[in-house]
């Protein structure tokens, strides 16, 4: 099988990225040593290339309650133009389809960014709903677009010294909000618990201003340092931490849930009606190893499994988000089954690490 | 990083990509290869086999971990442990550095001709790019 390429492949090869096959995409695993990147973001500012991720526009009238149906998060709480809100896209049995942002623009564009394994499952799935509810709308995969994150304490700083002219917009941009700005749609958001932008741009473009980016002395940054870095941030990752099988309010997403208000959604009447039986929770490892995906929990109150096991670079020791019994509380001491070992590990709240600070 | 230009010509290595060097006094020194130091990256943890204990070839014994896998070492030959090296435990990252200074264990083969049976540089290097592709 081919894999796919995002606009800044030859890039990558050129500032000498180790490439890996991620989920079909070709892309940069590391551009040397992955824990040196993770250490640039946490301390300056690095660049990420997530243009396998999938930007969607949602046109039409009535988009709003079309959403409000469609996404587990309301997407009320957007009044003002380019407001971000991180949802789940849920099944009606409460399974996690994916997560995403969405993104109010006017009251007939919304702009949603979805994980790359997930898109066309995703859209074919909007697609179904919509032919339903909404047929009026229209579902734009936007294959046009590359999206290029920036982040760091330093990102803003660097960020308009790459775009001239935009230093206001840098520096005024909210979190969680974003703006047009020329051909670009700038997001004060990221994946890595650091200050930052993700920057949606014509694919054409891409290559350029990656260029322009480094040259401002933002460095490339690969996959490998973005999982250490949403790790830290307590972020979590479909796939790993909540999938089809899994529902939100077991994957420490129940503050993107709404089951408060009377809006009805996909998935709710399964929420309201499952007791929750387990919790996502961090671990940190007392001894010494290494965390890993899959490795199994106990803890007085039954076994758990790690969701998401690594080293922290920040923390210079094995951190992990685990689903466990929702008994087990913070402080408690678990057993992590690590090979032919049980090692200790303490059950802490995440995030590990927020704006460079550890928080254990 | 960039890939390993020549291999260290008066080392042996096995097709699990450990290098082996002799010692004068009848030891052998165990690393990993550039290669396999390559393939894992950035290493941030060593679980280095107990000096005495007895090993078979090809016996799991020792656990190099990396940020992205954890790898298992295998002992090279028949023998004992004789030492293992420390300073991993806290510059794990030294097998990055520099992959044929930063041993991991020590073994007395029983069997000297053990050793002269393993790969030999270019038989390795031959393996390697036949995993290339």
């Amino acid at each position: 099988m081919t894999l796919k390429q995002t606009p800044l492949n030859v890039a990558h090869r050129a500032m000498g990225a180790k490439m890996v096959d991620f989920g079909g995409w070709d892309m940069p695993l590391h551009y040397g040593s992955q824990i040196d990147e993770h250490h640039q973001v946490r301390r300056d500012a690095g660049m990420f290339d997530v243009s396998h991720m999938r930007t969607l526009d949602m046109r039409g009238e009535g988009v709003r309650d079309f959403l409000r149906y469609l996404l587990a998060n309301n997407v009320d709480k957007l009044q003002s133009s380019g407001k971000a809100l991180y949802s789940c896209l849920l099944r009606s049995d409460g399974g996690v389809i994916d997560d995403l942002i969405v993104y109010f623009m006017d009251e007939e564009w919304f702009r949603i960014v979805v994980n790359a394994g997930t898109a066309d499952n995703d859209i074919a799935w909007m697609i179904e709903q919509a032919t339903v509810r909404a047929p009026q709308l229209q579902i734009t995969p936007r294959k046009d677009l590359a999206m290029i994150a920036v982040q760091g304490p330093n990102a803003a700083a660097k960020l308009w010294l790459a775009l001239p002219g935009s230093q206001a917009l840098a520096e005024g941009l909210k979190p969680f909000n974003a703006v047009e700005w020329n051909s670009m749609f700038i997001a004060r958001t990221g994946y890595t618990g650091e200050d930052g932008f993700e920057i949606i741009l014509p694919a054409t473009t891409a290559p350029s201003f990656w260029q322009t980016l480094n040259d401002a002395g933002v460095k490339p940054i690969g996959l490998g340092a973005r999982d250490t870095l949403r790790l830290e941030a307590g972020m979590n990752l479909y796939g790993h931490d909540m999938d089809e099988t899994i529902n939100p309010l077991e994957a420490g997403l129940a503050w993107t849930v709404d089951l408060v208000s009377e809006r009805d959604f996909i998935g709710k009447a399964a929420l309201v009606a499952k007791p929750r039986a387990r919790k996502l929770v961090g671990l940190v490892l007392q001894d010494r190893g290494v965390l890993r995906d899959h490795q199994v929990v106990s803890s007085i109150h039954g076994d758990g499994e790690i969701t998401s096991g690594s080293f922290s670079p920040t923390l210079n020791q094995s951190i992990a988000l685990a689903r466990v019994p929702s008994a087990v509380q913070m402080g408690d001491m678990v057993q992590v089954a690590v090979r032919d070992k049980m090692l200790a590990a303490k059950v802490v709240k995440y995030p590990f690490v927020r704006n460079g600070i550890s928080l254990i | 990083m960039s890939n390993s230009n020549s291999l260290p010509g008066n080392l042996k290595y096995t097709a699990s990509h450990e290098w082996v060097n002799k010692e004068t006094d009848g030891t052998i020194t165990i690393g990993i290869t550039q290669h396999a130091q390559e393939l894992l990256g950035d290493m941030v943890f060593v679980e280095s086999p107990a000096v005495g204990r007895q090993l078979k070839a090809k016996e799991e014994c020792a656990i190099a971990e990396s940020v992205k896998a954890a790898a298992d070492l295998y002992a090279p030959v028949t023998g004992v442990v004789v030492a293992i090296n420390s300073e991993l435990g806290d510059t794990p990252e030294k097998i990055n550095t520099d992959p044929y200074s930063a041993w991991i264990f020590k073994m007395k083969p029983d069997n000297a001709a053990d050793v002269d049976a393993l790969l030999d540089a270019s038989a390795y290097q031959t393996l390697v790019d036949s995993e290339a592709h």
